[in-house]
């Protein structure tokens, strides 16, 4: 049974905009678009309000309050880390949606904690919480859910424009499609299956279905963020081994490293034997404040029976892929538009170099990107997407795993396998060199060339079988990235090329299935200030 | 991963098969849902916190499970998370207690 099997027995929708994911930037930008009157469908690969790396989890926000000091000084004050590719302009519009997006979060339900004088506190956001929130938001504007929805390929019209997509139902058993004159792509980064928190259904679905239509990406070769856990978890907060003492087996420290500036340290090590942790540098009050902080930290440790902060336990790095790096979809103005007409990116999908530069840390940065860039895309798709003409013709543009023929099977696990084996070893992805990554990329066009030349996925395996191509074409518009940038710079470190280029400060395209190109294009003007300071670059995370 | 749906508290509401982000869970016609595909869980323990029941139990390895037979096998009562976060209407309080601003500022 082939993809198109499932079509005539589906579920057939007509809207102006459709959003795919339904993490934060998928149901902001669904609530916003419905409040314009749009009519609006949102569909989720699983749950919208548990799915995505938010909602398990909690997530500090870039909120900074209206007051032109604190604002700049929060722009300037990454500057560096991310190796001076950000755009002050588009910090600035963040910064400003975000703050009265919280306020608004806040005013329709949101519990907020409160300061001494009953003030809200609104640096972060419980995933939970927040996402319940949202799905109920997004609701009650009128957008219509489809949960358990993954979509699998994006429809054009005769023009190029994107007009809809389709997909399968899978607790249903058939299928779906939607016409629709606009679509936002919002289904998050991709961690290629690594077990950091909430990224298992990340695997670059969006990346790929918006490529087959035309759009290109930016900031690629940022794509190597790992996070800390205990190695038997999938509970990721980096921060917390802030307060870490990490050792080797015998119980030795382990000379440099560190959560922040050491963690290069923590994976050379990993690849000769276990590290261990132990947050003993965290006072009592400390404790009780990371407790109260982030509840789901705590629950491995509490269900193994550990205490965290005088045991010592095995740590290991998850990927997290360009979840935490920041590469994406490319922008093309100031409506989070992708460079294909009627096709918006928000979110993780989206690149994060506009506000972040070539890194990021925690979810601060991107969880405000996530919010003001949904509200951004959800508004602009719902005035495309009401305009777009009726009676359009519309067809798959679906590649691989769908419908290029070929006698070959299509084994999904096979070629996940393959591209999991070639992104997360450090020693390929953290420690880049131009040798490994031409290795790895030999590998993973080969996969390319030969997923695109097999036979469609039938029925049960046709999710994992796109899962598996987008992987593998988000690790080649990687390492295309990685391979182009002969420097080290933001979270991208090349072995080979230690240091930052200052003729290498611009930002990278990769575009392409078939062949990947990469081409530069000039970084936002450099501010005076900024200048002066750019002696720090190299510094590498 | 995803170990125990408690036969005795489970209502058979199947929240959870609605609620798990990668379909972990099968509804059956008569009792509670099946763990039909346990190696897709991300032990993201988000069936907890929405089973009303407190019904299920997430054990914390996310590689392999540990092989909890029953209830008693837990370490911990079932719904501990649901509470912590405020989400029983004994801990609502705690849906507005967030101390990651002490977090963020510590030097």
């Amino acid at each position: 049974m082939g993809f198109s099997s499932f079509a005539p027995s589906g579920l057939h929708l007509t809207c102006d905009v459709l959003v795919l994911g339904g993490g934060p930037a998928g149901t902001w930008a669904a609530f916003e678009a419905a409040r314009t009157g749009a009519r609006v469908v949102l569909a989720d690969k699983g749950f919208c309000g548990t799915s995505g790396a938010t909602a398990p989890s909690g997530t500090s926000i870039w909120y900074v309050e209206p007051d032109p000091k604190l604002r700049a000084a929060a722009i300037v004050s990454r500057e560096a880390l991310g190796g001076f590719l950000a755009d002050r302009a588009w910090s600035a519009r963040v910064l400003e949606t975000t703050h009265a997006a919280l306020h608004e979060l806040g005013a329709r339900g949101y519990p907020f904690p409160v300061d001494g004088a009953g003030n809200p506190i609104r640096v972060s956001l419980q995933g939970p919480e927040y996402m319940r929130l949202m799905r109920k938001l997004a609701k009650g504007a009128g957008v219509r859910i489809l949960d358990h929805s993954p979509a699998l390929e994006l429809l054009v019209d005769e023009a190029g424009a994107v007009a809809g997509a389709r997909g399968i139902r899978r607790q249903q058993g058939d299928g779906w499609q939607v016409d629709a004159g606009a679509v936002v792509i919002a289904t998050g980064g991709c961690a290629f299956l690594s077990r950091a928190l909430g990224c298992a259904a990340l695997t670059g679905d969006g990346h790929l279905m918006a490529a087959e239509a035309g759009a290109d990406f930016s900031g690629m070769e940022f794509s190597n963020a790992y996070a800390i856990a205990a190695d038997f978890a999938s509970v990721t907060k980096t921060l917390f081994f802030k307060w870490a003492t990490f050792t080797d087996e015998a119980g030795e420290v382990i000379p440099g490293a560190a959560s922040n500036g050491g963690r290069s340290v923590i994976a050379r090590h990993l690849q000769k034997g276990r590290v261990f942790a132990r947050l003993d540098r965290a006072d009592a009050a400390m404790q009780a404040n990371m407790r109260a902080a982030q509840p789901n930290f705590f629950l491995p440790f509490d269900r193994m029976g550990i205490d965290p902060f005088t045991d010592r336990f095995p740590i290991t790095l998850h990927l997290e892929g360009t979840v935490r790096g920041t590469g994406g979809l490319r922008i093309v103005d100031e409506t989070c538009a992708t460079r294909v007409p009627g096709l918006y990116a928000a979110g993780d999908a989206a690149t994060r170099e506009l506000i972040c530069g070539g890194f990021t840390g925690g979810g601060s940065h991107n969880a405000a990107w996530a919010v003001s860039s949904g509200r951004w895309a959800g508004r602009a798709a719902a005035e495309f997407g009401r305009r777009a003409p009726n009676g359009r013709v519309r067809r798959g543009a679906g590649t691989a795993g769908l419908r290029d023929a070929g006698a070959r099977p299509f084994d999904p696990a096979e070629a996940a396998r393959t591209v999991v084996g070639e992104v997360h070893p450090f020693d390929r992805n953290y420690f880049r060199t131009e040798e490994g990554l031409t290795r790895s990329l030999d590998r993973l066009d080969s996969q390319w060339a030969r997923l695109t030349a097999s036979a469609p996925a039938d029925g049960t395996n046709v999710l994992r079988a796109r899962e598996a191509a987008a992987m593998t074409a988000v690790a080649r518009w990687m390492y295309r990235s990685g391979l182009a940038r002969t420097e080290s710079r933001g979270m991208h470190r090349r072995i080979d090329h230690a240091a930052a280029d200052p003729a290498q400060r611009h930002l990278l395209t990769a575009a392409g299935l078939t062949e990947v190109s990469v081409s530069h294009r000039p970084a936002p003007p450099l501010a005076a200030d900024a200048a002066e300071q750019r002696s720090s670059e190299g510094i590498a995370a | 991963m995803i170990e125990l749906i408690s036969a005795a508290r489970c209502t058979g509401c199947n929240i959870c098969v609605a609620a798990c982000p990668t379909n972990v869970f099968a509804s059956s016609l008569s009792g509670p849902p099946v763990i039909a595909r346990q190696a897709d869980c991300q032990t993201c323990f988000m069936c907890e916190l929405y089973c009303p029941e407190d019904a299920l139990y997430v054990a914390p390895t996310a590689g392999a499970p540990l092989g909890l037979a029953s209830e008693a096998d837990a370490p911990l009562p079932l719904g501990t998370y649901r509470a912590a976060i405020g989400w029983t209407p004994a801990t609502a309080a705690n849906r507005s207690v967030d101390a990651m601003h002490a977090v963020l500022s510590a030097k």
